[in-house]
């Protein structure tokens, strides 16, 4: 798997397991300590599988983007600095 | 986690108390709050309980507190609004309180009393004035001395008839009468009169303030001119019938003249009086004013505790009160140090006790909140409140609802916004609260700060994974489809052009952080959401179903059923794993193993589900060993649903079978034991009964819930689906016809127009993106939870601990 699949993975997962698995045993002692680490694992569990879904359903598309001509060039133009069609864009 | 996990543990109490020291300790356990108190009494008339005559004067102090707070409102002097809380005074403050309020009340109608008689007398005046004023000016209009006589003369010669001035006898009446009835006098005396009186009037210019009513009138002075007796009583019955007031009227100017002195003068000294009289009303009321709000606080507290000493128990012979109360096991020492302190201000010599019985009643739930939580347990408790016990969903709640709120908002944007309208509201908490307990709707959203707070802060987090902020994405790391190859020839020829995933037109890695924004370009952007939104709803939806069957787990191994656990636990377990766990299975399966270069072999899901059950095989194959894999799960299944059905009934039936083979022996034994039971348990108990057919009947609910239910909730969560797309197809709405429009103008008359567009375009977007589907995703995430959630584990049918606090009652008060 290229690096660009890894790393957003590897960074994703380790923030979610901080947030979920690390920061639950640094919560401070008090009457809602058993609250708080069950809110941090909750949110880690929930907000973790919403992105992976994103994005393994991303990893292999089934289909590709319909765009019109003029949005392809704009696209061309301004997200990947290409001016090789010199066709001018036309709004 | 504490009491929020379950509900706390209660027990029931018995507090036996002094008679002297009992008003003590009651107060001091309302102020405390933390006790419920049982009604040992209930078959006692409300009119026959031992307190009712304390409970009487209260009511009369109330009353007479009422109406000292009405007379302020009038007079509208401000009362204070004090932050303190005394506490309640003992019963013989309450004879000076009585004093006090007696005083006032009848200082109060006094003056009110006074009052009216004053206005009496000056309406009288000036309307005595006005006559003056007004017959002066009839005369003067005349210029003759002697007014009665050449007047009649000159009506005399009008009317065309030869009278002789000093046989004329002619008297007249003067007075006042309301304007509005003046014609109908002036028709009632010419018809009641035949025509022989001669009226003139004239109206009084400003208008006369009535004494009774306090509304201002206008009214119209008159003179009746007639002759004889006979008139002049027909005339005076007249005016009584019209409520006109007649004054006598005056013989010569300077009579008049002396007359209009000296009403002046009177009209005069009456104004100072009232004056003076407002100026003392005021001043009493104001020293009232300063107290009343805790004299309020001190009666309602009153009440309280001898509407409380009315539920106790009295026992003659030991002089003490007997009560029983639900009180949670964690706050005894608390309680017990509330009764001591009580039994000490009562200087009574006897201690207080509190003895802790068993019982079998039903005890009351109680989870212990706190600003946080309280908006999320309320959420649940309208639903249900949970039996004693149980496991209670509230803490689950606080993520997992703001979190589905969030997938079904989907937009940073409204997020962000609404995010912040949380902070302002949790920042300015103590400022805001006062204004919250006067308006019910915005008390409400007030309530639920911390919920809003957390519904916009996952929103953001939704608005990112979606990548939809007002309907526009947000590019961060770059594509992850690119027009590599696309040539000028195709661009020109092609209106629309589909980059091929197969190709370099893909780099290979996906989007790192939610949806590529390329989609939201392309004309084909909702065949590839909708699948994805639609995939995610399901995932959701199994993993929170699971949830809510593992929490049963809890709940069996808690009250110790095993039968449940192996009866209805797995079953469901393998039920809703074996459908639609493999369900999530595959929809990893085919996101994973088909890709661009399969795409053409990938199978519908959909179908291969519906296949699966029909028993047919698979058209395309998602993986080799499907059709075994398939078969397996369809006969386990299958079987779930008589497990579920049967077993348990069963088991129970032969459970009961050998306890009744057991049971003759021991009956006398039985029947001898019970006769000792305790004064506590009002009821026998029911559960040595065991009816077959009823729990066969009611497991074959239970089941068939389960399995219909795990097809319709899952359909159910496909909601999380539908919304989301309304949202967004709302929000693009809101940005082509509105938005869009405003800032593809240029120039100066662009930028006017933007201006008056942008207001317009965020109006719509608070209305109708922000409050109307901020209140449908809310309403629909609650469903979730309190139908597809609840119902796999939740039984919900408790009671709720309810204690006697002065604080909830002074807050019922103020509502």
């Amino acid at each position: 798997m290229a690096t660009a699949t890894v790393v957003p993975i590897v960074v994703v997962t380790l923030f979610w397991f901080l947030v979920g698995v690390v920061a639950p045993f640094f919560v401070p002692k008090g009457q809602n300590k058993g609250i708080v680490q069950l809110m941090l694992a909750l949110t880690a569990v929930c907000c973790y599988t919403f992105w992976a879904c994103a994005f393994i359903m991303q990893l292999n598309p089934l289909i590709g983007p319909t765009l019109s001509n003029s949005t392809l060039l704009a696209i061309q133009w301004n997200w990947e600095g290409n001016y090789a069609n010199t066709v001018p864009p036309t709004y | 986690m504490g009491s929020l996990f379950r509900s706390e543990e209660m027990t029931l109490a018995q507090l036996f108390l002094q008679s002297e020291a009992a008003y003590a300790c009651v107060s001091e356990l309302g102020e405390l709050g933390m006790v419920q108190f049982r009604d040992l009494n209930p078959d006692v008339n409300a009119f026959q309980r031992k307190f009712v005559n304390e409970v009487r004067r209260c009511d009369e102090m109330e009353r007479k507190l009422r109406f000292l707070e009405k007379e302020i409102k009038k007079a509208e002097i401000p009362i204070p609004d004090t932050e303190d809380n005394p506490p309640a005074p003992p019963p013989r403050e309450m004879i000076d309180l009585e004093a006090t309020f007696e005083k006032l009340e009848t200082e109060m109608k006094q003056v009110i009393i006074n009052q009216e008689t004053l206005k009496k007398n000056y309406l009288e005046l000036t309307e005595l004035k006005h006559v003056l004023v007004q017959t002066r000016q009839f005369f003067e209009e005349v210029q003759f001395q002697s007014y009665p006589l050449q007047l009649a003369s000159e009506i005399a010669a009008e009317e065309g008839h030869h009278i002789q001035a000093d046989s004329i006898g002619l008297s007249l009446t003067a007075g006042v009468v309301l304007k509005q009835r003046f014609a109908a006098f002036e028709r009632m005396l010419w018809r009641a009169c035949h025509g022989k009186v001669f009226l003139r009037h004239s109206e009084i210019d400003s208008p006369l303030e009535d004494p009774v009513t306090g509304y201002e009138v206008q009214k119209c002075v008159f003179v009746v001119f007639y002759q004889g007796e006979q008139l002049k009583s027909r005339v005076k019955r007249i005016c009584e019938g019209f409520h006109a007031n007649i004054y006598p009227c005056p013989e010569n100017q300077a009579e008049s003249q002396e007359m209009i002195l000296g009403v002046m003068t009177r009209l005069e000294d009456l104004q100072n009086v009232l004056g003076q009289t407002q100026e003392h009303r005021y001043r009493a009321l104001a020293l009232a004013a300063k107290n009343i709000k805790v004299w309020f606080i001190k009666v309602c507290k009153i009440k309280a505790i001898y509407h409380t000493l009315n539920l106790f128990d009295l026992d003659v012979t030991r002089n003490c009160l007997i009560a029983e109360c639900w009180c949670p096991v964690g706050d005894l020492n608390r309680i017990q140090q509330a009764l001591t302190i009580g039994t000490e201000r009562s200087e009574s010599t006897v201690p207080s006790i509190l003895h802790v019985v068993e019982s079998n009643l039903e005890h009351p739930t109680y989870n212990r909140t706190n600003k946080f939580t309280t908006a999320f347990q309320s959420i649940v408790n309208a639903y249900g409140v949970s039996d004693y016990r149980e496991v209670n969903p509230a803490p689950y709640t606080i993520i997992t609802f703001p979190f589905l709120f969030s997938v079904m908002f989907g937009d940073g944007g409204d997020g962000i916004i609404m995010a912040l309208f949380a902070i302002w509201m949790c920042v300015f908490e103590k400022k805001l609260a006062s204004s919250a307990k006067n308006n019910e709707m915005w008390g409400t959203v007030y309530a639920g700060r911390y919920m809003i707070l957390l519904m916009g802060l996952f929103s953001v987090y939704s608005g990112f994974i979606y990548n939809d902020f007002y309907s526009k994405s947000i590019n961060i790391f770059g594509s992850s489809f690119s027009t590599n190859g696309t040539t000028n020839e195709t661009i020109r020829k092609n209106l629309f052009v589909t980059l091929d995933p197969n190709t370099t037109q893909y780099l290979g890695s996906p989007y790192p952080l939610g949806i590529d924004p390329i989609w939201r370009q392309s004309t084909n952007e909702l065949t590839y959401t909708n699948s994805f939104k639609m995939k995610l709803s399901v995932i959701f939806g199994v993993i929170h179903m699971l949830f809510g069957v593992s929490l049963s787990l809890l709940n069996h191994t808690y009250f110790k059923k095993r039968l449940n656990i192996l009866c209805d636990f797995v079953p469901q377990v393998l039920f809703l794993v074996g459908m639609f766990g493999y369900l999530v299975f595959m929809i990893f399966y085919k996101w994973l193993a088909f890709g661009p270069h399969n795409s053409d072999v990938a199978p519908s899901l959909l179908i291969t589900l519906i296949n699966m059950f029909l028993l047919k095989p698979p058209p395309q194959l998602l993986y080799d060993a499907q059709r075994a894999v398939q078969y397996v799960l369809v006969i386990i299944v299958v079987l779930c649903v008589p497990w579920m059905l049967a077993v348990k009934p069963i088991v129970l039936y032969i459970q009961n079978m050998k306890k009744q083979v057991r049971k003759p022996k021991y009956a006398n034994l039985v029947n001898e034991t019970e006769q000792e039971s305790e004064p506590v348990e009002p009821e026998p108990d029911q559960k040595e009964k065991f009816d077959f057919s009823d729990v066969f009947i009611r497991q074959a609910i239970h089941t068939i819930e389960f399995c219909l239910g795990c097809i319709s909730n899952t359909a159910s969560y496909l909601r999380l689906w539908a919304l989301s797309l309304a949202h967004a197809e709302l929000s693009l709405v809101l940005w082509e016809m509105v938005l869009r429009i405003g800032l593809s103008m240029e120039g100066y008359v662009g930028a006017i127009v933007l201006w008056g567009v942008f207001a317009f375009w965020v109006v719509l977007t608070i209305a109708i993106l922000l409050i109307m589907e901020g209140l449908s995703a809310f309403l629909h995430g609650l469903r979730l939870h309190w139908v597809e959630f609840n119902n796999k584990f939740y039984v919900g049918d408790g009671h709720i601990f309810a204690p006697f606090s002065f604080e909830v009652i002074l807050d019922d008060k103020e509502d």
